[in-house]
């Protein structure tokens, strides 16, 4: 429910640059703003700080890459890191597949019903992962309970709100009903007007409900251990009973390369929007 | 009619994976294990152990939304009204990883801070002051707080940056140009515009907080009572006998309470939404 602000929020700042921080009244800087960013930042960059040193650690408290290097190879590593990586790409098509057609039909065809879809698709974080697992490996048959599969599509309810709330913005954003009709006009089929007109011009929106996405399925411990199925983070946990070192080397990874990867898609982001404001402009 | 057939897939889809699985724990909660209507399971589940892990699950939902709420706020708007772009752009993007990527890994990067030889613990301990030989324990409930907000301050950050953006400069001039004060801004325009936004805010925070279980399981495996742990076990298969729909009533328990704190995000939202246009 969280990350979807990501982008709705760079967006929400650019105009906010835009119009406001050439005209906002200069104020003298205050002690309280230093001392809410310095303690704050303690908080947060401390631990940071503590895993990174002890990861950095052999078992004598010497300092080693060991740990970071050992990583690839420790025992069911791969195993897990393929199965996560599996699920996050099936989970990634099914939500797209499934959202991005009922986003721009909404839009198009009822767009009455946006009200309706913006509490159907906050139900999922109504529903906590514990409760919803619980429930499903009630009803699901049991061909389904025996493939990891089953995760990835329970995973795309859990990924629903995100998803649709990036897309929502993403074609509040562009003006979809012009958009399409001129594409229909000229001579455009449906199929022909959504891969080439509509999608293109939600490419941010795509991309962020992607990386959100993918995000979930690479964190997402609750369901996969109840499931009982060796993702990522439960390979992580199942772990720690071997080498405290690897585990928190593993980690901070994790938390790295999903923060590069957030990274990487504020700056596409911010490419495009200078393009098209070239172009306006 | 015909226009709604387009959301066909999707209903359909939700329906089968969310609406189907609900169900059957709605009703699984009233039902024996051999079939049949009961009301024992309700019973258990609020009484003795499982009453416990509503408490305790509900007062650490509460500290962990009402204290990151405010620390959050105040992040939030030291980092809207800054200059510094950079700084910006580091905030809103570790905020989504952090409040996104909480669970596992936020667990061990706590251990190795504050658990028993962490490094803040070692800090401490040379200062003389050892957190361990005064109470404190990173396994329990004050210890598994401190970890929630390292997730719940950024949620709190990425959910409430938008709500300052409604703030208008246009408004803080106007005042000021009347002559107001910093405070009577706060306490007659800021602070009645930005209400309902920031208790719509802390209550997702609530229900973030009261849904937690990757965090709490891997660090305190069980020792605290706290209902999705619960919930947990009961899939895991800790189960006496003629009890297995107890974990669904408990799930039920979580469900009814998540719901009513929506109930009242959804018309404090609706109050926002109307000053935010």
């Amino acid at each position: 429910m969280v990350a979807l602000t990501v982008d709705v929020m760079t967006e929400d700042d650019r105009s906010a640059d835009g119009e406001g921080s050439s005209r906002r009244p200069r104020r003298r800087p205050r002690v309280w703003r230093a001392v809410v960013l310095v303690v704050v930042g303690l908080y947060f960059l401390v631990p940071f700080y503590a895993a990174l040193r002890f990861s950095l650690q052999d078992t004598q408290g010497h300092f080693s890459w060991g740990a970071f290097r050992s990583i690839p190879s420790q025992q069911g590593f791969s195993e897990a890191f393929g199965l996560s990586i599996r699920l996050a790409v099936v989970t990634t098509l099914i939500t797209l597949a499934l959202m991005v057609p009922t986003a721009v039909y909404v839009h198009l065809r009822v767009p009455r019903l946006r009200r309706l879809f913006d509490g159907v698709t906050i139900l999922p974080i109504v529903i906590p992962p514990v409760v919803l697992i619980v429930g499903v490996l009630e009803v699901a048959p049991t061909q389904l309970k025996s493939t990891p599969y089953l995760l990835a599509l329970v995973y795309a309810v859990l990924a629903m709100p995100f998803a649709y709330r990036s897309l929502d913005a993403g074609l509040q954003a562009i003006d979809l009903k012009t958009l399409v009709e001129a594409s229909r006009s000229l001579g455009g089929r449906w199929p022909i007007t959504l891969w080439r007109v509509v999608l293109p011009n939600l490419r941010a929106a795509l991309l962020s409900a992607t990386v959100l996405t993918v995000a979930l399925v690479l964190g997402e411990f609750t369901m996969a251990s109840l499931d009982q199925y060796q993702t990522f983070p439960v390979w992580v946990v199942a772990f720690d009973q071997d080498d405290a070192h690897v585990s928190t080397a593993v980690s901070l990874l994790a938390l790295v390369v999903t923060w590069v990867l957030l990274l990487g898609i504020a700056s596409l982001d911010r490419r495009q929007f200078r393009r098209s404001r070239t172009r306006t402009g | 009619m015909r226009a709604l057939v387009g959301v066909v897939p999707f209903s359909l889809y939700t329906f089968v994976f969310l609406g189907i699985p609900t169900l059957a724990i709605v009703i699984g909660a009233f039902q024996r294990p051999s079939g049949g209507f009961t009301f024992d399971n309700i019973r258990i589940a609020s009484s003795g152990v499982y009453r416990t892990g509503f408490e305790t699950s509900v007062e650490l939902a509460v500290l962990t939304s009402v204290v990151p709420g405010i620390v959050g706020l105040l992040v939030a708007y030291v980092i809207r009204t800054s200059r510094g772009e950079a700084l910006r752009r580091i905030v809103s993007t570790a905020s989504g990883v952090f409040a996104n990527f909480g669970g596992v890994p936020l667990a061990f990067l706590f251990i190795a801070t504050l658990g028993t030889t962490g490094i803040a613990t070692r800090w401490l301990n040379s200062l003389g002051l050892n957190p361990y030989s005064h109470g404190f324990s990173l396994y329990t409930f004050v210890g598994v707080s401190i970890v929630y907000m390292y997730f719940q301050i950024p949620l709190m950050v990425l959910v409430i940056t938008p709500a300052l953006g409604g703030l208008r400069p246009a408004w803080r001039e106007a005042a000021s140009n009347l002559g107001a004060r910093s405070w009577q801004y706060w306490r007659h325009i800021g602070g009645p515009v930005l209400a309902p936004s920031v208790l719509g805010a802390v209550l997702l925070l609530f229900g973030s907080a009261l849904s937690a279980y990757a965090t709490a399981q891997t660090l305190t495996s069980g020792s605290i009572a706290l209902t999705p742990i619960q919930i947990g076990s009961f899939l895991n298969g800790n189960v006496i006998a003629g009890q297995q729909n107890v974990g669904k009533a408990l799930g039920l328990g979580l469900i009814v309470i998540i719901a009513v704190v929506m109930v009242f995000y959804g018309i404090l939202q609706r109050r926002a939404s109307r000053w935010l246009r």
